[in-house]
């Protein structure tokens, strides 16, 4: 069984409008951010999420764990239905779901000493019995995430980038929680700062035998550590399944045109370069159809008029493309 | 192994360095230091003031400063149309003053913060009701609602208080709720959320020291308008009564005899200037000092 | 020699705070030949920006440009007056910023913009009446075009939050671009917009690059962009250039162990399974260093002897480094 399983799970959220335009009857405007979303993540798992900016990937994270409350939909996690959850349940569920934010500056307060923050789910959920305890559990994790015992009473702003998302790190898993929202956790940093960022989560997965949701934009990233993959558009996923047959065979049009997009160090200029034309649409008037036909070079008349179910197309891959079945790809018609 | 951590050797918390960014601004240290003495004259006024404020002596009526023919040495400022010594009333008139300016402001700076506090975070009806009643009381012109309210509750210390504060509590709620607006979007909040935080908790212990800085600054600037507007009250007889010394009824005083007898007006109205001045500048660096961008 | 646009040589700029001396960019030689895009590749604090701000003559105060040539086409730009410094930004070399929203003004529309510079620069129009303002007019939808956003005549009316991220990049680019300068440099023209996007801008300068023949100074820090637009490749660390040479040859042999801890940090998806291997550490404080190799509290490579200054050295027929292990290698 899966540890998480989202079914169905949608985030809406409806314009402002003032009394008169609803006097009026003025229909509402609703922004589809994320919308009918399925999928599974097995425990010990990496699931990569990726999509550009707008597309609702951080809102889904977010929405799976309650943050922003979803519309609709249901998501459950260890059997548990955690949209049905009460306050006080859902407290005690916390602790067992946690999330990575992305801005090493905004998320942590700035009034707050590492040892309180890192310190302020021990007491929460009353996971250490004396002060001496906090103080010992918060010393033991800080030094398992790279941060010196001298560090803890020091303020958020005395640290750099890194060390500030080793403490975000350390936050996140003192509670031992089972599950990670990594939401963009390494996309604010310098280059070889991420990558010591992303060494320490993979040991830390090892070690303690986590399951994370790895939000990115960055297909490099998720390539390298994710086990599945889900491609996000505009709310919606355009296409799930294992890394390796996603990068190798991408059968959505938006997934290979993502991919031939990544400036790439190892093979620059030996690839061909699909070109996206246009801008992502505003997602308050997403477009008809398939909500990709207004970019994608394969678009034919169909795609405006009918949204694409989604099909499977290997072993645990799936897309959601009307002309899948004529095996086109954008990325084949590289000259040898 | 040499590892070069890009972290200064001593913790110093935010609210620490903010405090020694003030200390370098000097004008700013200047006008601290007056509204201290202020203070402590008001303080230790009994001790500090040559005669009994109260004391009248119609031999000395009108009775001008020191440095003027006439004047004495041991009634430096001169006396007011009842003989009572100016520099003894403007030492016992701080007490006023001071007193009511930080009862004032510290009432609504507490009614403030909570308003805002609770109307920023919690949205919905409860921002609704807040806000509505902020925007209703702004309306109100201050001084003739206050003179209104005096007259209906009689004059009296804590009335003045009350009427003075039944509104200003809207100005740091205004501040604080705009700040919380802000912070509330912020990720560390939301990450108390992620890790179980209550709403108090979250209101209280993330939220409020972060929205603290700007709340402090209005406060002193508001304080320095307190103190105007209770010399207004005092001028206009609504505010402490006689005997008992106020700024703004001893300006009032002077009113009758500021051509013969200019100073019995003039010290308290320069006193009145100097806090209130002194109040301004302070804060002034107050903000600079709390203004993060000023902060390196 | 000839063939240099942009000779900078010991250029030192240091902020003074009130920690101390920050020296954010320490002898860095720069040189943008004429028609090349020249890559400039480092992390925060490593200087890049803050070289060609100096360039630009842009250090504002604290920072201060301590020392160092700068010739711009034959001439010493250190040695103009400020009016004179004003006439060459604009007209010769040009800047497009990281954050578009907040460089553009946004009271005023893009054509006003665009009018803007020429106004200021451009000696070939018309004195002044209708003749100035059509010629005007004709250029800035003549920019639009060339930046590829359609309809120009209608988005010249427009205010920049009328316009995506990706556009807003392109006008940018089309303001720099107004007055034909010589040398654009684009300060991370692409690290806030979305893969797809940034494709098309960086496509865009090369493209235009190309047919304008001017050079291009793209200061980046993703390796994978340089890789793909750039001719050449200089390497920044803590104020210093610790690498350059030609792009490919750079990339493919790094010699540099920064450079070369840069390129293995870089996750892949060929490298899944295998533990990447990050640079330790970070980067040191730039208050009062030690006169030492800048990289060797975190260099798995370092020696007694990279305690005393280290120079940079020939490592190739085009290429130079800043490590005393080049001169090992050849021995």
């Amino acid at each position: 069984m899966s540890l998480l399983k989202v079914e169905g799970l949608s985030k809406h959220y409806e314009g402002r409008h003032s009394l008169l335009e609803r006097m009026t009857g003025r229909p509402h405007t609703v922004v589809r951010a994320v919308n009918d979303i399925d999928l599974s993540v097995e425990k010990g798992e990496i699931l990569g999420l990726i999509g550009e900016s707008g597309c609702g990937k951080s809102t889904l994270g977010r929405a799976i764990l309650r943050l922003h409350e979803p519309t609709k939909g249901k998501v459950t996690f260890d059997g548990t239905d955690v949209t049905a959850l009460d306050a006080a349940q859902m407290k005690a569920m916390r602790r067992r779901m946690q999330i990575i934010f992305q801005d090493p500056y905004a998320s942590l307060n700035p009034r707050r000493t590492v040892a309180e923050i890192v310190g302020l789910p021990l007491r929460l959920h009353g996971l250490a019995r004396t002060e001496a305890e906090v103080r010992e559990k918060v010393a033991a994790i800080c030094a398992r995430v790279g941060l010196k015992p001298g560090q803890l009473d020091r303020y958020p702003h005395q640290f750099s980038g890194g060390q500030r998302q080793r403490i975000g790190i350390a936050r996140a898993l003192v509670s031992h929680p089972e599950f990670i929202v990594c939401d963009e956790p390494v996309s604010a940093l310098d280059v070889s700062i991420q990558a010591q960022i992303i060494a320490l989560l993979l040991e830390l997965k090892r070690e303690m035998g986590l399951t994370y949701l790895f939000i990115s934009h960055d297909i490099s990233v998720i390539g390298y550590l994710a086990d599945r993959v889900a491609v996000m558009y505009l709310g919606e996923i355009v296409e799930m399944g294992p890394v390796e047959q996603v990068l190798a065979n991408p059968r959505h049009p938006y997934t290979q045109s993502l991919m031939s997009a990544v400036p790439e160090v190892d093979h620059a200029g030996r690839r061909k370069r699909v070109r996206l034309t246009g801008d992502l649409p505003s997602p308050l008037k997403p477009p008809s159809g398939c909500k990709f036909h207004t970019r994608c070079p394969l678009a034919t008349e169909a795609c405006a008029r009918t949204a694409p179910k989604t099909e499977t197309v290997g072993p645990g891959h799936s897309a959601a493309c009307l002309r899948l079945a004529e095996n086109l790809s954008l990325l084949d018609e590289v000259p040898a | 192994m040499t590892m070069t951590a890009d972290t200064p050797a001593a913790s110093e918390s935010i609210f620490r360095r903010n405090l020694s960014n003030f200390a370098a601004n000097r004008l700013a240290m200047a006008c601290g230091l007056i509204v201290v003495l202020f203070a402590v004259m008001a303080v230790f006024a009994p001790w500090i003031a040559p005669h009994d404020p109260n004391e009248t002596d119609l031999f000395r009526r009108l009775q001008p400063p020191a440095w003027i023919a006439g004047g004495e040495w041991s009634f430096v400022l001169g006396c007011d149309a009842l003989g009572r010594d100016i520099l003894s009333r403007i030492i016992y008139g701080a007490r006023i003053s001071i007193f009511i300016g930080l009862a004032v402001i510290l009432v609504a700076t507490t009614v403030g913060i909570l308003a805002g506090l609770a109307a920023g975070y919690l949205r919905g009806w409860v921002d609704v009701v807040i806000s509505r009643l902020v925007d209703i009381l702004l309306g109100f012109p201050y001084l003739i609602f206050a003179i209104g309210l005096m007259a209906m509750m009689g004059p009296g210390l804590w009335n003045i208080i009350l009427a003075l504060a039944y509104k200003e509590w809207v100005i740091p709620a205004r501040v604080v709720r705009g700040e919380t607006l802000v912070t509330r979007e912020l990720e560390y909040v939301e990450a108390a959320r992620a890790l179980g935080a209550s709403r108090t908790h979250i209101m209280l212990r993330e939220i409020l020291p972060n929205v603290l800085s700007p709340v402090i600054v209005v406060a002193t600037i508001r304080m320095a308008h307190v103190i105007i507007l209770e010399a207004s009250l005092s001028f206009l007889g609504l505010g402490v009564q006689p005997p008992t010394a106020s700024w703004g009824s001893m300006v009032s005083d002077g009113r009758a005899f500021i051509l013969e007898a200019w100073w019995v007006s003039t010290f308290p109205g320069l006193a009145i200037l100097l806090l209130v001045l002194a109040i301004n500048v302070a804060s002034q660096g107050l903000r600079d000092a709390f203004d993060p961008r000023f902060s390196e | 020699m000839t063939d240099a646009l942009l000779e900078v040589r010991g250029l030192r700029t240091v902020f003074e705070t009130r920690a101390g001396r920050v020296c954010a960019v320490d002898g860095v030689d720069v040189e943008v030949r004429r028609g090349e895009c020249l890559g400039i590749v480092g992390e925060s604090g490593s200087g890049k920006s803050v070289t060609f701000a100096s360039v630009m003559g842009l250090v504002r105060a604290p920072g201060r440009v301590e020392g160092g040539t700068v010739l711009f086409d034959g001439r010493d730009l250190r040695a103009l007056t400020p009016a004179g410094m004003r006439a060459v930004r604009g007209r010769d070399i040009a800047m497009t910023m990281q954050d578009a929203l907040t460089a553009l003004n946004p009271a005023l529309t893009v054509g006003e913009q665009i009018a803007e510079v020429l106004e200021a620069h451009d000696e070939t129009l018309p004195a002044r009446g209708a003749a100035r303002r059509a010629a005007i007019r004709k250029t800035s939808v003549d920019m639009l075009g060339l930046v590829g956003i359609p309809s120009a005549e209608t988005r010249l009316k427009q205010y920049p939050h009328e316009f995506s991220g990706g556009m807003r990049q392109r006008i940018m680019i089309a303001i720099a671009l107004a007055c034909r300068p010589k040398l654009l440099i684009a300060d991370e023209p692409t690290t806030a917009l979305d893969v797809t996007i940034q494709a098309q801008v960086l496509e865009l300068i090369s493209d235009i690059r190309a047919r304008l023949g001017m050079s291009v100074a793209l200061i980046t820090h993703d390796l994978g962009v340089v890789a793909e637009h750039c001719d050449r490749v200089m390497v920044m660390y803590a104020g210093q250039v610790v690498e350059e040479g030609p792009t490919a040859e750079v990339i493919g042999a790094p010699r540099h162990p920064y450079t070369q801890g840069l390129l293995a940090s870089i996750p892949r998806p060929g490298l899944r399974g295998q533990p990447i291997h990050p640079i330790e550490g970070q980067v040191p404080d730039l208050i009062d260093l030690p006169p030492q190799c800048r990289f060797y509290s975190r260099c798995a490579q370092r020696r007694d002897a990279c305690l005393a200054p280290v120079d940079m050295r020939a490592a190739g027929p085009l290429r130079r480094a800043r490590c005393i292990l080049i001169g090992e290698d050849e021995a």
